[in-house]
């Protein structure tokens, strides 16, 4: 196992559960990402749309100060050699593949009600029933896909 | 301050230690996200640490906020109630899970990793926000 990207897998967890615990205290909302920027996009709540902006905002810059922070933490994560290949990784596909990834990610988090977020960090651990089936249910989809893609289709590699 | 110019302010704060979190754990690199997902090849366990890490910090975190009779910026806490399953809950996340095992991109990740663009990646996005407007025009009972 590797030590260190299991080290900074965790600093990196107990971040984003204490970002889900601030919006939680400061706002009261569910740190949901799908739910905060699908609402923001397709619904744009009177009102409600300000934070969910700045949220967005604040998301794209948290990489961006790791890469200006050149040699910090989300370089070594990577584990690249590259600085910005190593806080944002390559997409693993071509345009064609991930025209059908994002429709597939945008309807079944936008008609599962969550992602990875809404469901695994905040639903997890209000330990909604509902949110650990989703949870459970992506993740066994997620892994069945791959599995198919790189060792039935990709012959194992 | 006004409370309309701190909510947004605290939404930044969220946003960018999410996006901080993301970018540290290594979740911004799709490589890393399908080594987890591949459970019958060189697995790499580091999302379990990045999962598990959130999930226990932020289920003390609520503990402790969801004491408090309100949110500091907000009147309520708004908290989803139904704890019924049902195949839009259930569709949509074997859907969602596919295009995440396709890609290795959930929502967070392709987000937060914008600043470092890619023609896949705005492909990704777009199809994204498309597959948001569509499931919104999925009847609720379907």
């Amino acid at each position: 196992m590797d030590l260190s990207a299991t080290l900074h897998g965790l600093v990196g967890g107990v971040l984003i559960g204490l970002s889900a615990t601030w919006l939680m205290a400061t706002l009261g909302r569910i740190a949901g990402i799908s739910g905060i920027i699908g609402t923001l996009i397709t619904a744009r709540p009177k009102g409600d749309s300000a934070w969910r902006l700045t949220f967005v905002l604040g998301l794209i810059s948290g990489p961006i100060v790791l890469m200006l922070s050149g040699g910090g933490l989300g370089n070594v994560a990577g584990g690249a050699v590259d600085v910005t290949g190593q806080v944002i990784g390559e997409p693993a596909g071509g345009v064609m593949l991930m025209l059908v990834a994002g429709l597939l990610v945008g309807v079944g988090t936008g008609l599962g009600s969550g992602c990875t977020s809404g469901h695994g960090v905040c639903g997890l651990a209000r330990l909604s029933p509902r949110s650990l089936v989703a949870t459970l249910t992506f993740l066994a989809a997620a892994m069945i896909t791959v599995y198919v893609v790189r060792h039935i289709i990709g012959g194992g590699a | 301050m006004k409370t309309s110019t701190l909510k947004p302010v605290m939404g930044y704060v969220a946003g960018l230690i999410f996006g901080l979190g993301l970018g540290i754990s290594g979740m911004t690199d799709p490589a890393r996200v399908l080594g987890f997902l591949d459970v019958a090849g060189a697995w790499d366990p580091t999302l379990m640490f990045v999962l598990g890490g959130a999930v226990v910090t932020n289920f003390i975190g609520y503990r402790l906020v969801l004491r408090r009779p309100s949110p500091l910026y907000g009147e309520a806490f708004q908290l989803p109630t139904r704890r019924d399953l049902d195949g839009r809950l259930i569709g949509g996340a074997a859907l969602f899970g596919i295009g995440w095992g396709l890609s290795g991109y959930c929502p967070g990740p392709a987000v937060a990793s914008i600043a470092g663009l890619t023609l896949p990646l705005a492909a990704l996005l777009v199809a994204m926000v498309a597959g948001w407007f569509l499931a919104r025009a999925v009847p609720t009972s379907a």
